[in-house]
């Protein structure tokens, strides 16, 4: 299974793998990012792999000048049940291709990482935050955002007795 | 509400009249669940035929606050909720109760994170704190009976006119 | 001073979202909100609709009012301390997402439970699933009409809160769990009341039956509403029952066996309608088949202890942390400094009631974890909602989010 895959990924393209890695029984493939969005449509619509299910996708701050942060994409394939983990790089300006032309269902996930850790998400067709409101002017799970929050970020009601 | 408000004074007539009002209120006290999280589903369960709360008269769970006297704010706040929530208190007719329910309400709970309002107190006079993560049926109906002593205990003076005639109006909508 | 309702580009969306028509439009648009504090959105869930007269064109839903900031204090307390928040992500099946926890936390370090542990885990799962679809279903039949089936399910979620309480001491948030078994024997009281409660459920299920499986209000309210493709709901991320219910027949427990479910005989209920219909006969059937595993998990159950041993990540028994100092030792360091499992990244998944819930976690080999994601299922089936609603009229928006079946706690995190 994991030679097919790597088969498959190397004909899009012979670079586009960095790293393979194997723990705990999970397999986790680290991908260029330039390669992403190219990847993931022939993993898609390969009839023996199918990788039809996108179940999740988040962002590891590695809190260090370069390669500040890689995007995890969690995929899955009914036919092999068989579960794969992409990872990529986003680049110095924190931006990184959306996959929301692939699977439906990367829209909220890539919100929900761009209202966490301000990734941009390129072509992605809405990109507004998730849980914080619009105006909110830090981006909570970075690592220097401490854990109380900053005082007076988010404004209460007046107390009017 | 405003006539015998008016009669300030410690009458036999007023008394009477303020002690059948207060005893009116008390028994027939209608909840407005503002159910977040939680505590949520305790609240639920505190209707259910095991913990039965009608029999104490509110079992008149209306979700419009234009029908209430007691707001049960059972989970957590966050900053973003907090409006919503404020919103709806302002929107109740008085006179009006509020009850924390559980440690989300009353401190932050085991919530000690930047979306989470440290307790509701920094926006809303409360009147009874209930403690627990998530208070037992027979907490918030001991909460309810401290509520109901409360009310038993007030007179018609306390709801005089010139108190709330600078108060801000309710918003419309 | 920023504005909390700042609702701009929820509603350049809304307005852009424009792919259906609809005959003989009233030519009448209103821009309408479900909002936050609402009756039948099963929490703080709020939803904005763009309406022609009571038809929808489009429906924005929006999360956040719930959020605590899970994942960043996950970031700041050792994996022991994270028991109880598990506790509080799907609030109405508590004891499965502390299973699953346990479960992601032990494959990361790299242990594994006892047999009898992992058994008692198996029956406080199903019974948790059950008491989730009881809350499913009741306020579900609630927002549809049947008042008195909220009344019902309650009433027997009771007598199971009654043995959480036996086995855990809490009814209802309980942290059973612990990593590497379970906090508590499983004594014969408990036994006799699981025992119990299961012969007279099964009387309460054909009355719960007999209301609704051929009442015509509901069934005429359901039937063809809320209709979603296979393809679409595998695309857009839905798991549990809101998939069985379109035809694919994915469980985790079939699939991916975890705990002991390899050696239990069940059944998986699937149906390929895809309305939500479906969805609500899938759950009721799910709640037979629960009852079938407990009973045969409590026939199997072998004897044993409930703690494994594995000294540097399972805590010691408090009566040996008094008396040895081995144990005191590996307790003060296991408290206060965490367990250190290896550097390395996991994802672990259970089938809760409402879904897959998954945790992703990354580990540096430090005591705190470096990055906690849980991948929660209501989040993920929340996203169909959009699509779900379209060209369908208000009442039936309600019927439709009873029928996903969302906990803010998890969407919201």
């Amino acid at each position: 299974m994991k030679d097919k895959i790597l088969e498959i990924i190397n004909n899009v393209s012979p670079d586009a793998v960095l790293e393979i890695e194997e723990f705990r029984g999970d397999l986790s493939i680290k991908l260029n990012p330039t390669f992403l969005v190219e990847v993931a449509t022939a993993l898609k619509s390969n009839a023996e792999l199918a990788f039809i299910s996108i179940r999740d996708i988040t962002a590891i701050d590695w809190a260090k000048r370069k390669n500040r942060f890689t995007v995890v994409y969690n995929v899955f394939s009914f036919k092999l049940n068989f579960r794969l983990r992409l990872k990529a790089d986003a680049d110095d300006n924190f931006e990184i291709d959306s996959v929301t032309s692939v699977w439906q269902g990367a829209n909220w996930y890539e919100r929900e990482t761009y209202d966490m850790y301000g990734i941009k998400f390129r072509n992605h067709p809405d990109l507004r935050r998730m849980y914080m409101p619009e105006e909110f002017e830090y981006y909570p799970l970075r690592k220097e955002f401490p854990v109380m929050g900053i005082p007076g970020s988010i404004p209460l009601p007046n107390k009017e007795d | 509400m405003g006539l015998e408000a008016k009669l300030a004074g410690d009458g036999f007539i007023t008394t009477t009249l303020d002690a059948v009002i207060a005893w009116a209120r008390k028994s027939s006290v209608w909840p407005m669940p503002m159910g977040i999280s939680c505590c949520a589903i305790e609240m639920m369960s505190a209707v259910d035929p095991k913990y039965d709360m009608s029999r104490f008269g509110s079992e008149v769970m209306r979700f419009t606050p234009r029908q209430c006297d007691l707001m049960i704010v059972a989970g957590t706040v966050t900053y973003k909720m907090s409006h919503v929530v404020r919103q709806i208190y302002d929107q109740m007719p008085d006179p009006k109760w509020v009850i924390a329910m559980g440690a989300c309400t009353s401190s932050g709970g085991m919530y000690r994170s930047y979306p989470v309002v440290q307790g509701i107190d920094q926006f809303l006079p409360v009147d009874v704190y209930t403690a627990g993560c998530p208070p037992r049926p027979e907490n918030l109906l001991n909460a309810l009976i401290e509520i109901q002593k409360k009310i038993g205990n007030s007179k018609g003076r306390d709801f005089q006119d010139e108190k709330y005639s600078n108060a801000p109006k309710a918003p419309i909508g | 001073m920023i504005d909390v309702h700042n609702d701009q580009k929820l509603l350049k969306t809304l307005m852009a979202d424009a792919d259906i028509t609809i005959e003989d439009a009233l030519e009448n648009e209103m821009i309408i909100n479900m909002g936050p504090q609402h009756p039948a959105t099963h929490g703080v869930l709020r939803v904005v609709l763009r309406l022609d007269g009571e038809t929808v064109i489009a429906a924005e839903p929006e999360l956040g009012y719930l959020h605590r900031g899970y994942e960043k204090m996950a970031e700041n307390m050792t994996y022991y301390e994270y028991i109880p928040h598990t506790d509080r992500l799907d609030y109405t099946a508590t004891m499965c997402n502390n299973v699953g926890y346990a479960l992601a936390v032990e494959k990361l370090a790299g242990i594994e439970a006892p047999k009898r542990a992992q058994y008692i885990r198996m029956i406080v799962s199903e019974l948790s699933r059950i008491m989730g679809h009881l809350v499913a279903i009741g306020t579900f039949a609630m927002d549809v009409g049947a008042v008195t089936m909220m009344l019902w399910t309650f009433r027997e979620r009771e007598y199971i809160q009654n043995v959480y309480d036996r086995l855990a001491g809490a009814r209802f948030t309980t942290s059973y769990t612990r990593i590497g078994g379970v906090a508590s024997d499983m004594d014969d009281v408990a036994v006799a009341m699981i025992r119990e409660f299961l012969d007279n459920f099964e009387y309460a299920l054909d009355d719960f039956e007999n209301l609704l499986n051929r009442n015509r209000i509901f069934i005429e309210r359901l039937e063809g509403i809320g209709v979603i493709s296979q393809e679409d709901a595998i695309d857009l991320g839905l798991t549990g029952p809101n998939l069985r219910a379109c035809g694919v027949d994915y469980d985790i427990r079939r699939a991916n066996p975890y705990l002991f479910y390899n050696e239990i005989d069940f059944k998986v209920p699937v149906y390929s309608e895809g309305d939500s219909l479906a969805r609500y006969f899938v759950r009721a059937d799910e709640l037979r088949e629960s009852v079938k595993i407990v009973r045969q998990c409590l026939d199997k159950i072998p004897s044993g202890p409930v703690l494994a041993n594995a000294p540097k990540t399972v805590l010691p028994h408090k009566d040996e942390v008094y008396t040895k100092m081995e144990e005191l030792i590996h307790d003060f360091m296991l408290v206060n400094f965490g367990i250190n499992p290896p550097v390395g990244d996991i994802y672990s998944a259970v089938e809760n009631p409402k879904g897959e819930l998954g945790f992703y976690m990354v580990s540096n080999g430090k005591g705190y974890p470096w990055k906690m994601k849980i991948r929660s299922p209501s989040f993920c089936n929340l996203q169909a909602l959009k699509k779900l609603c379209k060209g369908t009229m208000i009442s039936d928006v309600v019927a439709i989010i009873g029928s996903l079946d969302p906990v803010m706690g998890e969407a919201d995190k």
